[in-house]
Parts: C-alpha cells; sequence; structure tokens
C-alpha cells in the first residue's frame, strides 16, 4: 500500500493502495466518480479516458501511482451544464448518446483531439478516433457533433 | 445513483407529506350533459391505491404543481421512447409535453409491460398509458363541469387548464381539481402482463388528425446527464456496506470447478471465496481487491469434453445434427411440384455466425437480501420479469423483491444483465451483504447469451417465361432462444443452472417477413440441439432483432439473384412481387431517393481498385416496412468493404417523434452493418476464443457511414409499429446486394470480412 496525491477536476486527493492499481478504480471506487466508465479493463474501448496534464489517457491501465503529482481532468471538470465545453455543446445538439456508456471516451479523447487539430478532416477524425467504441451505432451522430464542434470552436 | 429512480421510488412518500391530513374528497358528478346512466360517482381520494393494472391511478397522476406522472412499464433504451410516451400521453390530457414526467422500470410504481421487447414500446407498451390519460382528462372535465357548474360540452382544456367557452371568469387548473390527490377510478384490464397488457376506459381516445403534441420532434432528457456526467447508470449504483464481486466462471467450456485453492488470494486482505455448488465468486469491500482476487484465484477444472465443434465446420455441424423440431409458417400450393416441373431451378445457401450483444460495459447489478425483503437494482432491459427470476431463485414471494431498473451499459435484448441480477441476488443471500456484481470484460463477451448461427436455403423454380413458379425458405439453426428472453426462470440463468437447476432448452427460430406473392410457396425452419446442455457460453437468446438479420440475409439476397436470374432489376423485381401497397410504396421511395439506376446483367468494367456498387433489400417486420438502397466500396486489394451511403424508407404508420425516430433508425443501421461486416464469435472445440474488443471487433469510427439519409412516410391512419428493429434486418443483404453490383460475385456467408472478400474474388 502507499499514498498518492494528485489532482481531480481542480480538487486535490490522496489515494492509500495499491500502487498498481489503475487510477479508473481509484476514481471510481475510492472517489465515488460516475466518469470514467470501465468498459473493457484493457485499453480497447476508451470508455474509461481522463485527461493527464491535458492528454487522454486510459484510466483503466493506467497504476495510480503513475499521476503521483499530476493533473487529472474527468468529463465532469471539462465541463459542467452552466459552463460546457463545446464538445459537450455539440453532443446535445446532436442528441448522440443512446446507452451513453461509451460516451465519456468520445468526449474526452475528441476534446483533446480537437485541441492539438482543431481543423482535422473527416477522414483525420475517422483515423484519429478509431480506437474508440460504440456498441449503439452512434458513429454518424458522433461525426456530425464532432463538425459541430469544430465550427463552435472556430 | 440515477436520480430519476431514486425520485420514483420515492415518489409514493412525496405525495403523501403534500396530502397532508386531508380525508378522501367525494364528487357526485350529476350527470351534467350526460344522460342519468351515465353519471359517475368519483372519489377522489387522498390514498393512492395499491399498484394494480385497474386501477387508473396505477398509470397516471396528477401532481400538487400540476405536473403529470406517467407509469410505464417498459424501458427507454436511449432512443426517445421516454419522450414519444410522454408525447402521447400530454396529448389526450391536454397539458405541455414538459409537464410529463414518465416513471419507468419500477416494480414499485409501473406494471409489467414486459419491459423492452421487440421494439413494442410504442406499438404496444403505450396502449395503457393513452388510454389512462383519455380517461384522466374525462374524470377531470367532469370534476370541472361539477366545480364550474357547467356541462362537461362547454368545457375546453388547453395546458392543463378547463376554461368555459363564452366565460373567461371560469376557469380550473388540474391541480386544483385533484393535484397530488387519486383518481380512485376503476378501467377494465385485459387480464394479461407483459406486452399485450392494456386496458379498457370510458373515455374516447383523440383522433390523429387533432393531435398538436404526437408528431412533433421534441428532444431527449436523457442526453444532457449523459454528456455532462451528471447522473449515472447501473454501474454507478453503490449502496453503503455493499461487497463488491467478481463471478468465475470457466475458461474451459462445459468444464466444473474440481478444486479451488483458497491459499491463492491470502495475500489479498479483505477478499473472500464464495462457492456454492457449481457457482464460484470472489467478494470484497474494494473493488480491486475483487478484480485481483478473481485474476489470481487458482482453479482446477475439470478435463475438456470439447463440447463445440470446429469452427471451420460449425455450418457442416449445423447441416448434420439432427433436427429438434421442424416448423412451417408458411405453405400454399405446391413447391415440390413447382420444382420438379420448372423450366429451370435456382439455388444457394447462406451462412449466418453466432454473435454477442457484446454490450459497450460489461453487465452490473447490485442486490440487498434483507429478511423482509430484497431490492435489486438492475440494467435488465425487463426488470418485472427480474423480479420474478430473482424470487424465484430465492424461493421468496414476488411482491417481497423490488426491481428497480437503472439504464445498462447498452442493451439489445436479453445480454449478460440477467445474469449479473441473478448473480447479485444470490451473492447477497450467501454472504448476507448488499453486494455489486460487474462483469469483466470476457464476462460480456464470450458468457454473454449469443444470437445463433445458422444455414439458409433457398430454392426457386422458375418456367421458359421467366415468371417465378416456386419458392421454398428453410432456415436450419441452433434455436433462436435456448434461454428464455426474459429473467422470469431461474432455470435460465447460469447461477439457477450451477445450482443444479435443470435448463429448460426452448426451441423456436422464425421466417422471411414480406409480402411476395410467388404462386407456390413454402417458409419454414428446423432446429438443431443445443451444444452444451447447461451453463453454456453458447446458449441462445434474443439479440436485436432475433433472427431478422439472418434470416434476411439469405432471403432478400435469394430474391436479387432471382432478380438477375430473370433479367429483371432488383426493384422493379421487388415490386412486382410484393403485394401489399405500402411496401411497393416503400420500395419506390428508397429506390427515388436513392437515384436508384436500373441494374441488370449487361458487362461492366470491374477491372479497378476500388470497386462501387449499389444494393437494396426489404422486410416487414410487425408490421413496420422498410427498404434500405446501400452503396458501398470494395477495396480489390485490401478486401476492405466501406458501406459509404445508405438510404433508408421507413413506413411504420403513425410517427410520434420524427426525430427521434431518425436517430433511432441511424443507430439500428449501423449495429446492423457491423454485423454483417465484422461480427462473428469465435470458438475452438474447447472454449470460446472471443472474449474482448480484439478477438470479437467490431464497427470502428472509421468504418461508419458517409450519409444517411432516411425517408420516413408517415401514415396517421395506421396504428404505430416498432421501430427499434426493423431497420436492422435489411441491412445485411442490401450490402451483399451492393456487394454483388460492385464485384459481379456473390458472397454468401456473413460476417463479409476483407478474408472473405478476398477469398471469393481471387
Amino acid at each position: 500500500m502507499s499514498v498518492t496525491p494528485f489532482t481531480v477536476d481542480g480538487k486535490k486527493v490522496k489515494i492509500d493502495s495499491d500502487p498498481q492499481m489503475p487510477l479508473l478504480y481509484a476514481l471510481r471506487d475510492d472517489l465515488k466518480m460516475n466518469n470514467p466508465k470501465f468498459g473493457c479493463g484493457l485499453a480497447q474501448c476508451g470508455a474509461c479516458t481522463v485527461h493527464l496534464d491535458g492528454h487522454a489517457v486510459r484510466s483503466c491501465v493506467l497504476p495510480v501511482s503513475a499521476v503521483k503529482g499530476k493533473k487529472v481532468t474527468t468529463l465532469a471538470g471539462l465541463g459542467t451544464p452552466e459552463k460546457p465545453h463545446p464538445i459537450q455543446v455539440a453532443f446535445v445538439e446532436e442528441q448522440v448518446p443512446q446507452c451513453g456508456h461509451c460516451i465519456n471516451g468520445w468526449i474526452m479523447t475528441s476534446a483533446a483531439y480537437l485541441k492539438q487539430n482543431p481543423q482535422a478532416s473527416d477522414a483525420q477524425i475517422r483515423e484519429a478516433l478509431q480506437g474508440l467504441k460504440c456498441r449503439c451505432g452512434t458513429h454518424v451522430s458522433i461525426l456530425r457533433a464532432i463538425k459541430r464542434a469544430q465550427t463552435l470552436m472556430a | 445513483m440515477h436520480n430519476k429512480q431514486v425520485n420514483a421510488a420515492q415518489s409514493g412518500l412525496n405525495r403523501r407529506d403534500f396530502l397532508g391530513a386531508a380525508g378522501g374528497l367525494v364528487v357526485f358528478v350529476a350527470g351534467v350533459g350526460l344522460p342519468m346512466a351515465a353519471c359517475a360517482a368519483v372519489t377522489v381520494g387522498s390514498t393512492k391505491p395499491a399498484l394494480a393494472a385497474d386501477e387508473l391511478d396505477s398509470w397516471v397522476a396528477i401532481l400538487p404543481d400540476g405536473r403529470v406522472e406517467a407509469y410505464y412499464g417498459k424501458v427507454d433504451l436511449g432512443q426517445s421512447l421516454e419522450v414519444a410516451i410522454g408525447q402521447i400521453v400530454a396529448e389526450e390530457l391536454d397539458v405541455p409535453y414538459a409537464k410529463v414526467q414518465v416513471v419507468m422500470g419500477n416494480t414499485a410504481s409501473s406494471m409489467n409491460q414486459g419491459g423492452a421487447s421487440s421494439a413494442l414500446g410504442i406499438q404496444a407498451g403505450a396502449k395503457p398509458l393513452r388510454n389512462a390519460a383519455a380517461e384522466a382528462r374525462r374524470i377531470l372535465l367532469d370534476l370541472a363541469a361539477h366545480k364550474l357548474d357547467v356541462p362537461v360540452s362547454r368545457l375546453g382544456v388547453n395546458d392543463g387548464v378547463v376554461s368555459v367557452a363564452g366565460d373567461a371568469s371560469k376557469t380550473v387548473t388540474y391541480a386544483e381539481l385533484i393535484g397530488g390527490k387519486f383518481f380512485n377510478s376503476k378501467v377494465e384490464w385485459n387480464q394479461k402482463i407483459g406486452n399485450p397488457l392494456d386496458i379498457k376506459v370510458q373515455a374516447k381516445v383523440k383522433s390523429p388528425k387533432d393531435y398538436k403534441v404526437v408528431g412533433q420532434s421534441i428532444a431527449r432528457n436523457d442526453v444532457a446527464w449523459k454528456v455532462f456526467g451528471t447522473q449515472g447508470n447501473i454501474a454507478d449504483v453503490r449502496v453503503p456496506g455493499m461487497l463488491h464481486a467478481r463471478v468465475i466462471r470457466t475458461p474451459v467450456a462445459g468444464s466444473l470447478a474440481v478444486k479451488v485453492d483458497l491459499n491463492s488470494i491470502s495475500h489479498i486482505p479483505g477478499a473472500r471465496v464464495v462457492h456454492e455448488k457449481n457457482f464460484l465468486a470472489v467478494v470484497a469491500d474494494k473493488e480491486w481487491d475483487a478484480v485481483k482476487a478473481a485474476r489470481d484465484l487458482k482453479v482446477t477444472w475439470s478435463a475438456s469434453t470439447r463440447p463445440l465443434p470446429e469452427f471451420a465446420k460449425l455450418h457442416d455441424h449445423i447441416r448434420q445434427a439432427p433436427t429438434v423440431k421442424l416448423d412451417e409458417s408458411e405453405s400454399r400450393g405446391d413447391v415440390a411440384g413447382a420444382l420438379k416441373t420448372a423450366a429451370r431451378t435456382l439455388e444457394a445457401q447462406y451462412l449466418w455466425p453466432f454473435q454477442s450483444h457484446a454490450s459497450m460495459g460489461p453487465a452490473s447489478a447490485v442486490a440487498h437480501v434483507k429478511p423482509d425483503g430484497v431490492t435489486l437494482w438492475t440494467g435488465t432491459q425487463k426488470p418485472h420479469y427480474a423480479r420474478d427470476g430473482v424470487a424465484n431463485l430465492l424461493k421468496v414471494p414476488a411482491d417481497s423483491v423490488h426491481a428497480i431498473w437503472v439504464l445498462g451499459p447498452g442493451s439489445y435484448g436479453r445480454n449478460d444483465a440477467g445474469d449479473a441480477a441473478m448473480d447479485a441476488a444470490m451473492l447477497s443471500k450467501l454472504t448476507g451483504r448488499p453486494v455489486r456484481v460487474q462483469g469483466m470484460r470476457h464476462d460480456g463477451t464470450a458468457w454473454d447469451p449469443k444470437a445463433p448461427a445458422s444455414v439458409h436455403r433457398a430454392r426457386a423454380a422458375i418456367d421458359a417465361n421467366g415468371k417465378i413458379t416456386g419458392y421454398d425458405f428453410t432456415s436450419r439453426a441452433f434455436s433462436r432462444a435456448t434461454i428464455e428472453s426474459n429473467e422470469s426462470d431461474p432455470r435460465d440463468s447460469l447461477v439457477g443452472m450451477e445450482m443444479g437447476l435443470p435448463p429448460k432448452g426452448g426451441v423456436t427460430f422464425g421466417t422471411p417477413e414480406e409480402s411476395y406473392g410467388f404462386a407456390n410457396k413454402r417458409l419454414a425452419w428446423e432446429v438443431i440441439p443445443d451444444l452444451i446442455a447447461s451453463a453454456s457460453p453458447m446458449r441462445t437468446s434474443h439479440m436485436r432483432d432475433p433472427v431478422g438479420l439472418q434470416i434476411q440475409f439469405a432471403s432478400e439476397q435469394f430474391i436479387d439473384e432471382l432478380a438477375y436470374a430473370t433479367g429483371t432489376d432488383p426493384v422493379a423485381f421487388r415490386i412486382e412481387h410484393a403485394k401489399e401497397p405500402r411496401d411497393q410504396a416503400v420500395l419506390q421511395a428508397a429506390a427515388d431517393k436513392a437515384g436508384w439506376q436500373p441494374r441488370g446483367n449487361a458487362p461492366r468494367d470491374r477491372t479497378g481498385a476500388m470497386l462501387k456498387g449499389r444494393g437494396i433489400a426489404y422486410a416487414r417486420r410487425a408490421g413496420t416496412i422498410v427498404a434500405v438502397v446501400a452503396e458501398i466500396e470494395v477495396d480489390r486489394k485490401t478486401g476492405r468493404i466501406w458501406g459509404r451511403k445508405f438510404t433508408v424508407a421507413h413506413d411504420c404508420g403513425l410517427i410520434v417523434n420524427p426525430q427521434g425516430l431518425r436517430y433511432t433508425i441511424e443507430g439500428a443501421l449501423v449495429q446492423a452493418l457491423s454485423r454483417i461486416l465484422f461480427e462473428e464469435v469465435q470458438f475452438a472445440p474447447d472454449k470460446v476464443i472471443s472474449v474482448d474488443w480484439n478477438t470479437y471487433p467490431i464497427l470502428s469510427l472509421k468504418d461508419a457511414p458517409e450519409v444517411v439519409d432516411v425517408v420516413l412516410i408517415n401514415r396517421p391512419e395506421a396504428p404505430s409499429t416498432g421501430a427499434g428493429e426493423a431497420t436492422c434486418r435489411v441491412v445485411p443483404a442490401a450490402v451483399a446486394n451492393a456487394f454483388y453490383d460492385a464485384t459481379g460475385v456473390r458472397l454468401r456467408q456473413a460476417p463479409m470480412t476483407p478474408e472473405r472478400v478476398l477469398a471469393v474474388l481471387a
């Protein structure tokens, strides 16, 4: 057991745990956060994505000890209904999620990607986000929402 | 926690708070404007009658502030169904949609309307709510007539305010009439539960020509909380004092735990093994400890009996296995005779694999078994049946189990959610603590109930003039549901079977749904035995549009083959043979919107690196009619198929919410595209190989269509039929027919993977 201090959505936290425990369990079980989600535990789907110092990472395979002293941002920290991130505005306007279990991954990953690549083309977006999964088949509206977000962010 | 469900569970209490000590108010409506025989004694009461289908209060309530609650016994899985039901209730009550809250899937507040089932959410599920809302309005007008002392015929309602024609000084609101109190009024229940549950009422429902709210594209309520993460789904239900559990199931198909080495997890403090008969699990206070214990627990499994066929010989197995049951759903004329005397015959076989729901997250559930009752939080789409199943498993009365549905991580039929609920209940009973069960990825894929694999044989007789004189279509397959599509019987659950209950083993399949009027026609199915009798990872159950994709992949490809064999354009052939005018209109609408150019047998240049093709398919599904034109690209070098553009024409009768319908169709289409291009459960004789997203690939964003054009055909004169599943069944054949158009070669086996494409093009 060891103590890992880090920041989540601007708040300082300390997690006393097996240092190999993935960050996901610190967020979901210790801190009782509803996002990110467990999808596979294998970094194959993206449902667990958070931002680590601004970069999208898969929290299901990242040991909690690796985030010591770093800044973790979750979906709740990306934006709120009162102060939404443009990606969230676009996903609401396009009515994207069906079951919604994957949506954390799409929003967190595309937010980090568009920050670096605001002008990305349709083909580039398809390529960049192909490691995410959606089982309800909302891909067409996801693409519409990302394009809408690009306009909002321009 | 999912606030909506919590509110629903507590709403009875809230109401009592509002009501205070007020007693029942009896209003004798003096039959104003009515013949005396129709005089009604309306007893507005302050106590809610017990939940029962023949109580109006079990369907609809007016809250103290005039808002309306509607109690729905099905659930919405993120496809606007909740909104559509709210629109229908708002319409009949003459209140704005925004005032209606639909309370779903809680066994304490909703009747068993069958849960999510066969896209019947509006088709069947809206009926009692529509009737109840109309009845509530009728009673409210009676109350208003009494209060305002005018005949009902002079009353009108706008936004829940009753007013008198020609006298603006007289108004009364629904809230003033009954807010927070109860109708205490009986309705006539048809004595059925589940999908067919309906009620009859005195009130007349509105004519569709008067609809104002129904037909509007009203946005969903469940989008924002998902996008902002402000509420949770079933994975986020946390109960004080709960244990985290992982159920351990054999990686070797059909084998049992012979020895469990308890010392192998002694390094994980707080983790312990629960082992009862063949049911094996680990529990711990911390979730990560449960995950580690499941990973590290040393189990010796019994030797494999190699119960599965070789993967490459699955369809030979289906052909050669004994027939358990044969069913002829349609047989007219003399098919055998027609085939014998035909100028020529056409015959083809089509193959479909096992597929998995493989929901986005593995299922989870929380159960708390206490001496005085059981509380179950479940993501199953049929919570009332899960309540019954848990009661039967634990041998307690059904009314002592309270099931609370909380949206799951994807639900397309009976997936792993049903087993998670039963597992949680058993573990709570065995440990005496509330227990949260969650699967790991392999539980959600390898142990998910599967959609059945099948072989479809189609034959046709063609006379000298190119006329189809005989048509025979037979599916030979595993049963579509070796376990029932609902969880009411623990014999259908893994834990039930592991605890020694004998499996039931359902036997059924299906036939194509179309209106082709061939003179001599036979549609039939044959089902073969299960591979493993008990606790099988290959057990089957309903997966979105159960067997619709399998069957129509074959039948609508064969129709295409017949069109080309008789030198007819595939659209023209279908319009010629489909006998229902609505079917013909749907086919024409899809072709028109897609700018369909007649296809034929003229030689084409197919030497390019990227081949392009168009194909059409059509089907009916329980009253809904859908046609899809697929436009695809085939990369000759890599074998990759891209479904670039789809045009859907869709007729499901009266449309309640056009935008919600479009999104529903789009999702159904893309999921079906994933199933035809990518999805196949792989296995070896001793185990399931498909355990995660690498071994069970699905469609990625790269493969998403560029365009999905949806033509909605609204038929206000026809009752609404289902929309959640019909589109699924036509996509596979539309893609396969486009593949033939592109390449000149038929690919009759799903999924149409690059390997199979390269093999048929070689």
